[in-house]
């Protein structure tokens, strides 16, 4: 099922009696999410993700805007007519019911013409357990369970009844580490032999961009950014984009343009134009550059203060300081294969061009350029 | 070991010594009575043991009303107070303005004197040579014959006591089942709803479930409460409650030691002996029911 949200905008009251502006937790989505694709909703808390979640669910009226499911305009559909199942964040299994009577419920909901038999529900239930890999556990109540069965159970229900769309909030938070790769994991395999088309909200951008088809992410109710996990994380549009994707985040400084080059201090980077051609206008600039664009260089263009080498193993964390870093110390991610010592006080680096990025000091968006 | 076993015996004494003297042994003591045939309380002295006093008080017509009358306030009250609070407290949990407010008059007659509100009662129900009293009045409206509610059949003052009954333990259960249907998680109806569930479902297979703990308790201290029904009849009909056909077992008790016709501890412990028998019954047979529907999380 195709989605489609169009102007979309949540406004809530102020709880502040002194100011009176309201609070936009949804401002003006438009995007359309395509069929039978898992979308991961980004952002950091209170940037109005779940309200997101709960308009599309239907749990909350939209200020204005649509919502289409298909060609269905399903904006003033109450929830239990739009034909979605939703995952809640702590599961909201009925504790006195076992994990079968939990997954039947939604069927039991059925009437009319849609009513099914009781054999037909247990089957179908079954069918759902088996999807999530939990038919050993239908006697149990949820109170037996661990939380990532619980999790699973939570998933059969919602997908018991074949939902139009399926949402899920914050659906690894209450898992340990272990358990939340696993179950990420799971949730990418079920939704693929489903098809449902699937949008899930998270904080965690390393979960959303592990498993999701198309991201978005969010911040203070604006969309900042819609594409594929690859793509925004190496063409962010912006400065809040890139600092929060990846992990170690990206090294932030203070910098300048120049006479055609690139400046963090006295260190000159490199040599840049804008992207059509033409030099860039001298201006002070922020520079982000990502842990993995830094190459070990004894004629390096930037100098580091070195505070410590960190051994992982497969790579090298290099951890260090610079006066111009907006960052409290860089972190630099270099292979371990060189075997290289680092030693002395300073460390010098050449810089990999594609991943640096430069943002403007007052908008925070990305300026283009190409390296020479 | 042995130590450990001391000390905690040291820790429990107080509990033990005050439950032991005020507790325990009066319990032994009423039991004990109550197969003394003929005692009398000035000279200690009693002439056999045996079951006479519970001869003598199952075949004493004021004891057989008392148990009648017991027996309809309980069948009557609990459930419809139990009912009633219900209803409110579902009702009052789903409206936003002045909730606090309802929450408070609701719980008003909870911290009101009884015979205060029994006085007020009697004023309602009662028809006097002068006036018919309010309710009176307000059946007269609806074309109906005044009733003597409080000096008149049996029927009106049992129904006037059953009313009065409900009236003042509603609020105790508003309460507990107003807290109880708060801690219901939003979530649960959020789940519900989405799945497409209709609100009587949700009451019967979400809201009923998740608070039967406290609805169980209720309907536990209700038949407990009932059963021992007293102050409530005296408040309405006065201390001669035999006279009034309104008598209770606590009631009977009560008359057996300290009445016009008191003096009689033997027959006053077998009666409290029988009211033990009959509460601990309807007890036990409240939690075999309860293990099948009650839900502890």
């Amino acid at each position: 099922m195709k989605i489609t949200l169009k102007n979309l905008t949540k406004k809530f009251p102020s709880r502040n009696k002194k100011v009176r502006e309201d609070v936009i937790a949804v401002n003006d989505f438009n995007f359309e999410i395509p069929d039978g694709k898992l979308i991961g909703l980004l952002g950091p808390s209170g940037c109005g993700k779940s309200t997101a979640l709960n308009l599309l669910c239907g749990l909350q009226k939209p200020t204005s805007g649509q919502i289409l499911f298909g060609e269905d305009d399903v904006t003033d559909l109450p929830a239990e007519n739009r034909g979605v199942g939703m995952v809640f964040q702590n599961y909201a299994l009925y504790p006195h019911l076992t994990v079968k009577k939990n997954i039947m419920f939604p069927l039991e909901n059925l009437r009319g013409k849609d009513k099914l038999s009781k054999e037909v529900m247990e089957a179908k239930a079954l069918e759902a357990a088996k999807l999530v890999q939990i038919d050993e556990l239908m006697d149990r109540k949820p109170s037996e369970l661990s939380g990532g069965q619980q999790q699973r159970v939570a998933i059969a229900r919602a997908l018991v009844k074949m939902p139009r769309v399926l949402l899920l909030d914050e659906p690894l938070s209450n898992l340990d580490a272990r358990l939340r790769l696993q179950t990420r994991e799971e949730i990418r395999r079920i939704q693929k032999e489903t098809g449902i088309t699937t949008i899930f909200v998270t904080h965690d951008q390393e979960e959303a961009m592990s498993i999701s088809d198309i991201i978005v992410v969010m911040e203070t109710g604006r969309i900042q950014q819609i594409g594929k996990p690859q793509e925004v994380y190496d063409n962010p549009v912006n400065l809040f984009v890139a600092k929060f994707l990846g992990t170690p985040p990206i090294n932030v400084f203070s910098g300048r343009i120049e006479n055609g080059s690139l400046f963090i201090g006295t260190d000159k980077i490199l040599n840049v134009k804008s992207a059509d051609g033409t030099s860039l206008a001298d201006q002070p600039v922020t520079i982000g550059i990502r842990p993995e664009g830094f190459v070990l260089s004894d004629d390096g263009a930037l100098t580091l203060n070195l505070t410590e080498v960190e051994v992982m193993g497969r790579d090298i964390t290099v951890v260090s300081t610079h006066p111009e870093s907006q960052n409290v110390e860089i972190r630099s991610i270099i292979s371990s294969e060189n075997h290289v010592e680092i030693t002395g006080d300073t460390v010098k680096f050449a810089i990999k061009p594609h991943k640096v990025h430069i943002f403007s000091v007052e908008t925070g968006q990305r300026i283009e350029f190409t390296a020479e | 070991m042995d130590n450990r076993n001391n000390k905690a015996w040291l820790y429990l004494l107080p509990a033990i010594l005050f439950l032991g003297c005020f507790m325990v042994y009066p319990l032994i003591d009423v039991f004990i009575y109550s197969f003394e045939e003929g005692y009398n309380s000035a000279s200690q002295t009693y002439f056999g043991v045996g079951l006479y006093n519970y001869s003598y008080v199952l075949h004493d017509p004021y004891f057989l009303q008392a148990v009648k009358n017991t027996f309809i306030l309980v069948i009557f009250t609990v459930p419809v107070s139990t009912g009633l609070a219900l209803l409110i407290s579902v009702g009052l949990n789903s409206i936003r303005p002045l909730k606090e407010l309802y929450q408070t008059v609701y719980f008003l007659p909870y911290v009101t004197n009884t015979l205060a509100v029994g006085l007020v009662f009697m004023i309602l129900f009662k028809k006097t040579p002068y006036s018919d009293g309010l309710i009176n009045l307000i059946l007269n409206i609806f074309g109906m014959a005044p009733v003597d509610f409080i000096d008149g059949p049996y029927w009106a003052k049992m129904f006037v006591l059953c009313f009065y009954t409900v009236w003042v333990v509603m609020p105790f259960k508003i309460l507990i089942l107003t807290s109880a249907l708060a801690s219901v998680k939003q979530d649960y109806y959020n789940a519900a709803r989405i799945d497409g569930t209709s609100r009587m479902r949700m009451f019967t297979r979400i809201t009923l479930p998740m608070i039967s703990p406290s609805l169980f308790y209720l309907i536990i201290t209700g038949f407990i409460g009932a059963f021992k029904a007293y102050s409530d009849a005296v408040a309405l009909f006065g201390t001669d409650l035999n006279a009034a056909e309104m008598n209770t077992i606590v009631g009977y008790v009560y008359d057996m030691l300290y009445g016009n016709s008191g003096g009689y501890p033997s027959y006053a412990s077998a009666a409290a002996i029988i009211l033990f028998a009959i509460v601990l019954t309807i007890t036990c047979i409240n939690l075999l029911i309860s293990k099948k529907h009650v839900h502890y999380s």
